[in-house]
């Protein structure tokens, strides 16, 4: 926040005025559009706002205050690693030679940018224990998706078109369903045991020549290994079933569990969360996939490929007709890409394996202090991975206060809060994810305030519900949101200055 | 580690609250026969090194020759600023704003996004963002159909073949019909969408089409009779969806002049740097009535308790996190900083700067065109074009890496591109645009002058 | 207290029956789950609905679920109203906050569903 605090700024539209700005591009000759049909022509103007350069940077600074993030404060938002973003990875990004090289460049003048991508792809094989991988995706659900299709080819090619179905269980990310849907497929969701992992009698019973896929995130969203993974695995590749494998928990496993060996087919990888590309206010993120042999054929076209004489080139359209396909346009985020080439360099194999120890270390210890105080529910008890939950379920129902307050109550205390009522299986859950990046202090200072809304929650619980105070805004009309959807801005009309020529 | 704050001491603390003696008591819930081995990686690599290994990757391409290549991804000027505000990292290392009193500027960013692209594309509902211009039209095209309840979709064959390409991607997974309108083969219209073929497919009547995608300008840079298609295809009951490309707009008419129900394509035009394909910007935009069937986050405006302004993500109940197999997308992480760069490039031009770029671009282009023409390489396609189009040249792979040599990359070798489109064989798609210089056309004129044969215009000023 | 006068499903909605016309809504312990409704999805008029099927979608701020008919029949009248104020599902989802009539074709459905006593015990197991 600014000496003079966050300033809630009009819209970008108020701030236009006719004739104001301009000048940031030569004006073209007056017959340049001449050859233009006039039926195929804009009748007026777009309504775009009028600014000067200091009105659009002032503008666009104080918004940029209104918000939390990594660069101002902890962020222990469950399941999303907001761990720190390390500044060389911006600039690295930004090099004219990695930046300004066009997407369809011959590939002889893009030996650098392709060299880098197949040195990327040789580094996650070996944290994955995988034996392919494509940097296509451009997210985690969008690697989901390159997964399941994958593994909807490999069934289609050996003929097994009865594979209609994914199991997921009932604790999985929103995405997993979705992905199946989107891939053509029905999912099913399994109970959890009572300890929280999966229920591996219940997938043995679901599972059949009906079964084309598992999906299962390890650690659990619960922020458990699932100790059970082993049998499952053997029990789907019985099935004749493939097994993905949500990495959004790359961050607990580094140097520690290698899917690939475990036995999962098919992975994908967050370079957002685990290797610290930035989350960009939602994106963008970049969701690498890996898998083994099996599904290799079926990766998407086109693959970086390192011939005999040691240049690199791009799969040409076609090269391979066991491919899915292509799953976006060119060849991926390489901005993204060469953020998180930069940040697995900079770690290398000792500071990998450090990132996961002091991730997990992090987590244990924060769960450890909210287990002693008392203060909360802590529904699953012995080691957790990277994240843990917490719930407010037994606190609510002696003081009324719920997870939701509580969370906008660690808004006043400079902290963004955890993920809450995810997974959904949970009553009142908060699912806390320091990651490695945060001092002890902060752990400590984190867990005090947490224990001190708990203690707030039974004297003073109208301050807890009524939270926050010190943001920029209280509490939100969402519902009305909803019910009348005012999606855009419209500015005034016919006020515009007509065009200098 | 490189960028933790633990000293041993701390870990130490740590550890003894826990009541344990090394992390590995911690994993020891792994059972042993998964256990991983160790990483066989390079060691960390200090940040210095780093720099310099990073400086000569960067160094090994060729990113300053003189490029006439678009075919999706644009050359514009970006004002420095735009870089600057997108290095804040209030913007850059914030996520998805889960909660809006602590996100205001995200939200307010997106709210104005949402705003100026509808301000450009003439419809009123803008995704807050997805992944690049080929995610976008095939999302588009499986909203047209739960739109529609119908399960076929029709696309042009002037739509880039990588987004064609995803489009298929994505229907043979959800099990849909795509099917392609061919390009007129020849005549005025010849490499426009076939009309005739598009009324033909619209009128099977035991397969009904849920939308039709055309794109404009097209792939080969042509303008496409978008009003026209968009009366034939409404006729039939379907959607229709134009893609384009978004600067373009700065000139021509508005997807919602021509009454599309859904536009969809690439922003990266819009200030982001080509960066070897993306991070870019999937726009997908809708009239009000398909709200409901728009995937991917949207930002509305509310009043908070004091009834102050502000900003929240709302119809949460179309996505994943609530709606699980039932939403209309899986998508979850977006291009939120992206979309933020276009709302910052679009301010810092505004409505006549926008039009200033869109317009000399054409202007450039009509220079590239006569240079080109008099060196022997004519026009492919007769009809009007705004700031790409497509050449004759022979043995057009061969002509290509000839002039990388000297420095001008000429633009996209169309028949390799698109290996299976018809009479676009010795052919380069090329484009110009505000960056264009004319030393540079004139660079690439002699040196395709001089490849091809023909007289270059220095030796006809010698020859005199 | 669930009003006495009608049956319910283990679904959480509510049905009365005048003649042969069933009006449809959801209870106040669904309206009170989902928290503040922001949109109903209404099937049309004249559309067939079976017993215990999906006929509509109702969505609040942060949850959706769906709407299934307690009796089968023809959709004979959605409630207008819902489409511009759906918060009337929770201030009164017994009254001005019903879903659809329905033209029922087996009445004998009706009797099968819970009684209030039954659907109260219903909510209080959770």
């Amino acid at each position: 926040m600014s000496a003079s605090g966050p300033r809630l700024q009009p819209t970008i539209f108020e701030l236009s005025k006719p004739g104001r700005g301009g000048g940031k591009v030569p004006h073209p000759p007056s017959d340049a559009l001449d050859r233009i049909p006039p039926e195929q022509r804009r009748e007026k103007p777009p309504g775009l706002p009028e600014l000067a350069e200091p009105e659009v940077v002032r503008h666009f600074v104080n918004l940029s205050q209104l918000n939390h993030a990594v660069d101002t404060g902890f962020y222990p938002l469950g399941s999303c690693t907001m761990k720190w973003n390390p500044k060389v990875n911006e600039w690295a990004a930004r090099l004219p030679g990695f930046a300004g090289l066009h997407p369809l460049a011959p590939d002889s003048t893009a030996q650098g940018t392709l060299q880098l991508l197949w040195e990327l792809e040789q580094i996650l094989l070996r944290i994955t224990g995988m034996d392919a991988v494509t940097l296509q995706p451009a997210a985690g659900a969008h690697g989901e998706l390159t997964g399941i299709l994958m593994i909807r080819a490999y069934h289609e090619a050996r003929g097994d078109m009865a594979r209609t179905e994914v199991l997921v269980p009932d604790s999985a990310h929103g995405t997993n369903p979705a992905t199946a849907t989107m891939a053509g497929l029905r999912t099913v969701s399994l109970l959890h045991e009572h300890d929280g992992g999966v229920n591996v009698e219940a997938f043995r019973r679901a599972l059949g020549p009906q079964t084309a896929a598992i999906m299962i995130t390890n650690p659990s969203t619960l922020g458990i290994f699932e100790t059970e993974i082993g049998e499952l695995l053997e029990a789907v590749h019985e099935a004749g079933a493939l097994a993905y494998m949500d990495g959004a928990n790359l961050n607990a496993i580094l140097g520690r569990f290698k899917p690939g060996e475990a036995g999962f087919d098919v992975m994908h990888i967050n370079t957002h969360k685990t290797f610290s590309t930035p989350h960009g206010g939602g994106g963008p993120g970049a969701g690498p996939v890996a898998v083994n042999d099996r599904l290799a054929p079926y990766l998407p076209a086109p693959r970086v490929l390192r011939e005999a004489d040691g240049t690199f080139r791009l799969e040409r359209p076609g090269e391979r007709p066991t491919s899915i396909g292509r799953m976006r346009s060119f060849v991926g985020s390489t901005g993204v890409l060469v953020r998180a080439y930069a940040y697995l360099r900079t770690h290398g194999a000792s500071g990998l394996a450090e990132i996961t120890d002091d991730a997990v270390l992090a987590a244990n210890y924060l769960k450890h202090r909210l287990a002693e105080s008392g203060a909360f529910d802590i529904p699953f008890e012995g080691v957790c991975k990277h994240e843990f939950i917490a719930s407010a379920s037994t606190l609510k129902k002696r003081t009324g206060v719920r997870t939701l307050d509580i969370a906008k109550r660690l808004l006043d205390h400079g902290f963004h809060a955890p993920t809450v009522y995810f997974p959904l299986t949970v009553d009142e859950a908060m699912l806390i994810e320091p990651t490695e990046t945060e001092s002890l202090e902060t752990l400590d200072a984190f867990a005090d305030a947490l224990i001190a809304i708990a203690r707030e929650a039974e004297t003073e619980p109208e301050i807890v519900k009524t939270a926050p105070h010190t943001a920029p805004v209280r509490r939100l009309d969402e519902a009305g949101a909803a019910r009348n959807p005012n999606l855009r801005w419209r500015p005034a009309v016919g006020d515009w200055t007509p065009c200098p020529d | 580690m490189a960028y933790g704050p633990h000293t041993p001491a701390d870990r130490q603390r740590m550890l003894a609250a826990l009541g344990m003696r090394s992390v590995d008591e911690l994993f020891a819930d792994i059972p042993a026969g998964l256990r991983a081995g160790a990483l066989e990686l390079d060691p960390p690599e200090p940040e210095q090194a780093l720099m310099a290994r990073l400086e000569r990757l960067a160094g090994r391409n060729q990113a300053g020759l003189a490029s006439f290549l678009g075919a999706g991804a644009y050359r514009h000027f970006a004002p420095p600023l735009v870089d600057q505000i997108l290095l804040r990292g209030e913007w850059y290392t914030a996520y998805t704003p889960y909660q809006p009193e602590v996100s205001q500027g995200t939200l307010q960013s997106i709210y104005e996004y949402e705003s100026l692209l509808a301000e450009l594309l003439g419809l009123d509902v803008v995704s807050a963002s997805h992944y690049d211009g080929a995610a976008a039209p095939a999302e588009a095209a499986l909203m047209a159909c739960r739109a529609t309840r119908r399960e076929r979709v029709l696309v042009s064959r002037g739509l880039h073949p990588h987004y064609r390409e995803v489009l298929r991607t994505y229907f043979h997974g959800a099990g849909l019909a795509v099917e392609e309108l061919p390009l007129v083969t020849d005549g005025p219209s010849a490499g426009t969408t076939d009309l005739a073929a598009l009324e033909r497919l619209l009128g099977d009547p035991d397969r009904p089409v849920a939308g039709v995608l055309l794109a404009q300008p097209s792939f080969y840079g042509l303008l496409e009779p978008m009003a026209e298609a968009s009366r034939l295809v409404h006729a039939a009951g379907a959607l229709f969806v134009a893609v384009v490309e978004p600067v373009s707009l700065g000139v021509l008419a508005p997807p919602g002049a021509y009454g599309a129900d859904i536009a969809a394509g690439e922003g990266q035009a819009l200030g982001i740097a080509p960066q070897y394909g993306g991070p870019y910007l999937g726009i997908l935009a809708c009239t009000e009535p398909l709200v409901r069937q728009v995937p991917g986050r949207l930002v509305g405006m509310t009043t908070d308790l004091d009834g102050r302004r502000a900003y929240v993500m709302t119809l949460q109940a179309r996505e994943q996190h609530i709606r699980r197999e039932k939403a209309a997308s899986n998508i979850c992480t977006n291009q939120t900083l992206l979309a933020l760069a276009a709302s910052v490039w679009l301010a810092a031009l505004g409505p006549h700067g926008l039009r200033d770029v869109a317009a000399l671009g054409a202007s450039r282009a009509v220079e590239l065109e006569r240079a080109l023409a008099a060196v022997g390489a004519p026009r492919l396609h007769p009809g009007p074009y705004l700031n790409e189009f497509a050449v004759r040249v022979p043995e057009a792979p061969r002509v290509h890496r000839a002039l990388l040599e000297r420095g001008v990359l000429a633009g996209l070798v169309l028949e390799e591109a698109v290996p299976d489109e018809p009479g676009v064989r010795d052919a380069l798609l090329v484009c110009a645009t505000e960056v264009t210089t004319s030393d540079e056309i004139d660079a690439f004129a002699s040196a395709l002058g001089e490849v091809l044969g023909a007289r270059t215009p220095a030796a006809v000023g010698s020859a005199r | 207290m669930v009003p006495s006068d009608l049956r319910y499903t283990k679904d959480h909605e509510w049905v009365r029956l005048d003649g042969d016309t069933a009006t449809v809504g959801v209870t106040q312990y669904a309206a009170d789950q989902l928290g503040d409704v922001v949109f109903v999805d209404q099937p049309e008029v004249g559309r067939t609905v079976e017993q215990f099927a999906a006929f509509g979608v109702v969505e609040s701020v942060k949850a959706v679920s769906d709407l299934y008919a307690p009796v089968s029949g023809e959709v004979a009248e959605v409630n207008p109203e819902l489409a511009v104020k759906p918060e009337l599902v929770n201030s009164d989802p017994y009254g001005a906050g019903w879903m659809i009539k329905v033209k029922v074709a087996d009445p004998s459905q009706f009797e099968g569903l819970l009684d209030p006593g039954a659907y109260e015990q219903l909510v209080s197991e959770g």
